[in-house]
């Protein structure tokens, strides 16, 4: 480790494979000083602006948010809270276009700013030394802090770490064409970005702290070096200018010679890496009490009139950033030769790894660094979505440039073939997406984009396979359980009859009870087959009921019957819960009336069914129309009759009639595949 | 002679020692169940919707081990034929034609204000992804449906309807026709 701060300090570092140099663009927007914006009218801050999950809202439509108040609250590690940048009212939270490549709507919530600005309560830190480690990580948390280089990964688990930390690099690189926000951020609060890495360095305890910084920003190093002249610990390491020595492996190998192997972190090698931005904000949450709510962004390209870094608030509409700076639609659309086929480009980014936004309501959030508005001249490819691709030739450029040191050719056709094993067996995880390969291939074969396409197919199936996975554990429980309560009930049936014998056998004048009304209805059956098998001559034994249903007809003796029957199976059943109730003819009278109603509602649900779906299928459908209103008109008329029975029940009851009559007549219609021109609805349907 | 004994007594010999450790290796090493299964049950969907006539990916699993027809599987498509083909060494078969194309991936949903609650479509999901209870209105835990349809048939009231699954962050796929690429000059 000495070796390498005496390396450092003679200005040596060691090299990362490939790497390239594009056109740096940055005199566009670094002589001008960071602008502080007027307040925009509304805000829109989407609930997840970081890698992770997106936090529980707390605020509801309607609310007065007071400037720094927080929107979400977490109630897990990797959720980060958003706060309300400025004061106003939240008028909607709905779906709206968020800063992704796919333009998709997610949650977000609108605040109309009051123009007042007024800050919620904060309490300043004035010495954070005497801070522990958990309240500054508390803090930061609160703070809402995601890692501001692009990734978004939340701070607080970041540098919530136990193993000892070798080196603590600050990653000032900005090595992305036209981007100048760190550099500004740099120059004018050197202090601030100092306070926030001596927190880190009371958190983490490293024992070193490096700073990664191109040459290309002499101002920004001289500013540093300044800032950090007191403190020996920290060490300002310029590096020379190569892309993308910002990423995060990349200025790790810069830095100390060390390789982040595939599938590692850096903190495997006790190294932790955080932005500069980042360590602005740090200090701001934990000396200031001041939550994320703002950040640089440059907005720069030749579209734009007045290319400047701005402070601008999150959730602030990229066209409003635009309009400030003096962007006209008109400038781009008048150059092109097919208005038609322009897309308005606005990416979001850098040129390297950025991407078009489709739609300008885009809100700024935690991970934008800048907005890039390039006229046609500058970037003709971000204006024609045709694509110039051409056979590869297999020049080799692509894998002499990787700085992950992979072979974008190979990976290429595989990504082409969909060849998902091969690509993870070429390491295709391993690409930070830099567009290096891209940038050289004289075919300009868009191979970035091949593989960020096959990265997120493989991602999805990979959710695909665990969602499969878990599918299959709960159809094999729902098997186990299906069995499982089909034994119970077995052996739960066999138990009730085991005690139904016992009770019987048993000479309690309850079972003897039991035991005569059984006798007694088993007679009663008896005679009823005997009046329907012999309706001439009946036995003596059958009282004067029996008689009088032989004077009625079949049907009324069977519907007696049926009554009957149900309400002795009623009075076993109050039976056996009431051992003590005397005589089934008292329960019967009582249950009457409430059950019966269920019942005969049930019947006549079921009749009309059944009715319907018969009458469906045998009859012609002009016949349909009377039969079913007669079918409706029984199955209300029943229910009707019933004193105690609810209009609601009735009514949605008639409703699942109803439906369940147009399922019956759905399937009737598909099964009579001949149709007749005597059919008025066939025609009108046709 | 005595050589030709001799050579018999050795090859005698030396079959009897080979033929004891086989033996040996086929009661030490015996493989429990048919591992083919697990191999094409992992290669299937697992939505246990039914389609290939088998109740459930693993009895269908079962049945191509026994020689089924290895195109009836139609949440995995041809995606998922090619592969058992590739497993089982035969050739790949178009989709049977009695089964429809999938068409992307679903969820069902209940519209709840017409549910009745006759428990009906609990009993058909083969992943046990509806809550219900009777009289009770039932709903879908959506992150668990398979979208395997078997639900929408049962329902008496038809308030069982098959949705796409919405398109988010995370499952979304970049369509590189619609991006070109960015590069500076």
């Amino acid at each position: 480790m000495e070796s390498i701060i005496h390396r450092i300090s003679q200005g040596k570092f060691w090299h990362f494979h490939g790497g390239i140099h594009p056109p740096e663009q940055k005199h566009l927007t670094s002589a001008k000083p960071i602008r502080n914006l007027p307040l925009p009218k509304q805000l829109i801050l989407p609930l997840q602006q970081h890698i992770g999950r997106q936090g529980d809202l707390i605020v509801k439509v309607g609310d007065k948010v007071l400037k720094g108040q927080r929107l979400t609250q977490s109630s897990n590690a990797m959720m980060v809270p958003i706060h309300a940048p400025t004061s106003g009212t939240v008028t909607a939270i709905e779906k709206s276009v968020i800063a992704h490549p796919s333009g998709l709507r997610e949650l977000c919530v609108f605040i109309d700013v009051d123009g007042d600005d007024t800050w919620r309560a904060r309490e300043i830190c004035t010495d954070y030394t005497q801070l522990s480690h958990q309240q500054i990580i508390r803090k930061i948390a609160d703070a809402g802090i995601a890692g501001m280089g692009g990734a978004g990964f939340p701070t607080q688990i970041k540098v919530n770490t136990k193993p000892d930390i070798n080196f603590l690099i600050i990653n000032a690189a900005e090595c992305e064409p036209y981007i100048t926000a760190d550099d500004l951020l740099m120059r004018e609060h050197s202090a601030a970005i100092i306070d926030g890495i001596k927190i880190l360095d009371q958190l983490l305890n490293p024992a070193f702290i490096l700073i990664g910084i191109e040459d290309n920003k002499p101002q920004a190093i001289k500013a540093l070096q300044q800032a950090t002249l007191s403190n020996e610990k920290i060490h300002v390491c310029i590096l020379p200018t190569k892309y993308p020595s910002g990423g995060e492996k990349q200025l790790i190998k810069l830095l100390t010679g060390q390789e982040v192997s595939s599938g590692t972190l850096p903190i495997n090698l006790g190294i932790i890496v955080q932005n500069v931005a980042t360590c602005f904000a740090i200090s701001d949450a934990v000396i200031n009490d001041t939550p994320l709510i703002r950040r640089v962004v440059t907005l720069t390209g030749k579209a734009l009139k007045k290319p400047q870094n701005v402070w601008a608030l999150l959730g602030t509409p990229v066209n409003y950033l635009l309009e400030q700076s003096g962007f006209s639609n008109q400038a781009t659309a008048r150059q092109t030769s097919h208005p038609q086929k322009t897309t308005p480009s606005v990416i979001m980014g850098g040129p390297m790894m950025g991407f078009s936004i489709l739609n300008e309501q885009v809100p700024i959030v935690k991970t934008s660094n800048c907005i890039l508005a390039p006229s046609r001249a500058e970037m003709p490819s971000a204006f024609d979505n045709n694509n110039n691709e051409v056979e590869c030739v297999r020049c080799g450029q692509c894998a002499d440039v990787c700085p992950s040191q992979l072979l974008p050719q190979e990976l290429q056709w595989s990504a082409k073939a969909k060849d998902h094993q091969q690509l993870t067996k070429l390491n295709l995880f391993d690409c930070i997406d830099c567009g290096a390969c891209a940038y050289v291939c004289p075919s300009q074969i868009p191979l970035v984009q091949y593989y960020r396409i096959a990265k997120a197919e493989i991602r999805q199936q990979q959710l695909l396979n665990v969602k499969s996975e878990q599918a299959k554990e709960r159809f094999e429980a729902r098997k186990l359980r299906l069995e499982r309560e089909k034994i119970a009930r077995e052996e739960k049936h066999k138990k009730a009859a085991a005690a139904r014998k016992a009770a019987m056998n048993k000479k309690t004048p309850e079972a003897n009870a039991a035991k005569s009304a059984v006798a007694a209805a088993l007679a009663r059956v008896k005679a009823k087959k005997n009046v329907e098998n012999n309706n001439a001559d009946l036995p003596e034994a059958i009282n004067i009921k029996q008689k009088n249903n032989a004077e009625l007809d079949d049907k009324a003796h069977v519907k007696a019957a049926v009554a009957r029957a149900k309400a002795k199976r009623l009075a076993k059943q109050e039976n056996i819960d009431l051992p003590k109730s005397a005589t089934k003819e008292q329960t019967s009278e009582t249950s009457d009336s409430d059950e019966k109603a269920h019942v005969k509602a049930a019947i006549a649900r079921a009749k009309a069914k059944r009715l319907a779906k018969q009458e469906n299928i045998d009859s012609p459908k002009t016949e349909i129309k009377e039969q079913t209103s007669n079918t409706k008109l029984k199955g209300r008329q029943q229910p009707a009759k019933e004193q105690d029975n609810t209009d609601e029940k009735k009514v949605s009851i008639a409703a699942a009639v109803a439906k369940a009559k147009e399922k019956a007549k759905a399937k009737a219609k598909t099964k009579k595949t001949p149709k007749t021109s005597s059919q008025p609805t066939n025609e009108e349907a046709k | 002679m005595i050589n030709i004994f001799i050579a018999i007594l050795v090859l005698g010999a030396i079959a009897a020692i080979f033929g004891a450790l086989l033996g040996y290796a086929s009661v030490r090493y015996h493989v429990e169940g048919d591992p083919i299964v697990e191999q094409l049950d992992a290669l299937l969907p697992q939505t246990q919707c039914g389609q290939c006539g088998y109740p459930g990916c693993k009895p269908y699993a079962e049945a191509v081990a026994n020689g089924e027809a290895i195109n009836k599987c139609a949440p995995g498509g041809e995606d998922t034929i090619k592969k058992i083909a590739d497993l089982l060494g035969v050739d790949v078969e178009p989709l049977d034609e009695n089964h429809e194309e999938d068409t992307g991936p679903k969820v069902a949903f209940i519209i709840e204000e017409d549910c009745i609650g006759c428990t009906k479509c609990i009993q058909a999901c083969p992943v046990d992804a509806i809550i219900g209870a009777a009289k009770q209105m039932h709903t879908i835990i959506s992150d668990e449906c398979t979208g395997c349809d078997l639900c929408v048939a049962p329902c008496p009231v038809d308030c069982i309807e098959m949705r796409p699954t919405p398109e988010t962050t995370q499952n979304w796929q970049w369509n590189l026709t619609k991006i070109a690429i960015k590069q500076i000059n």
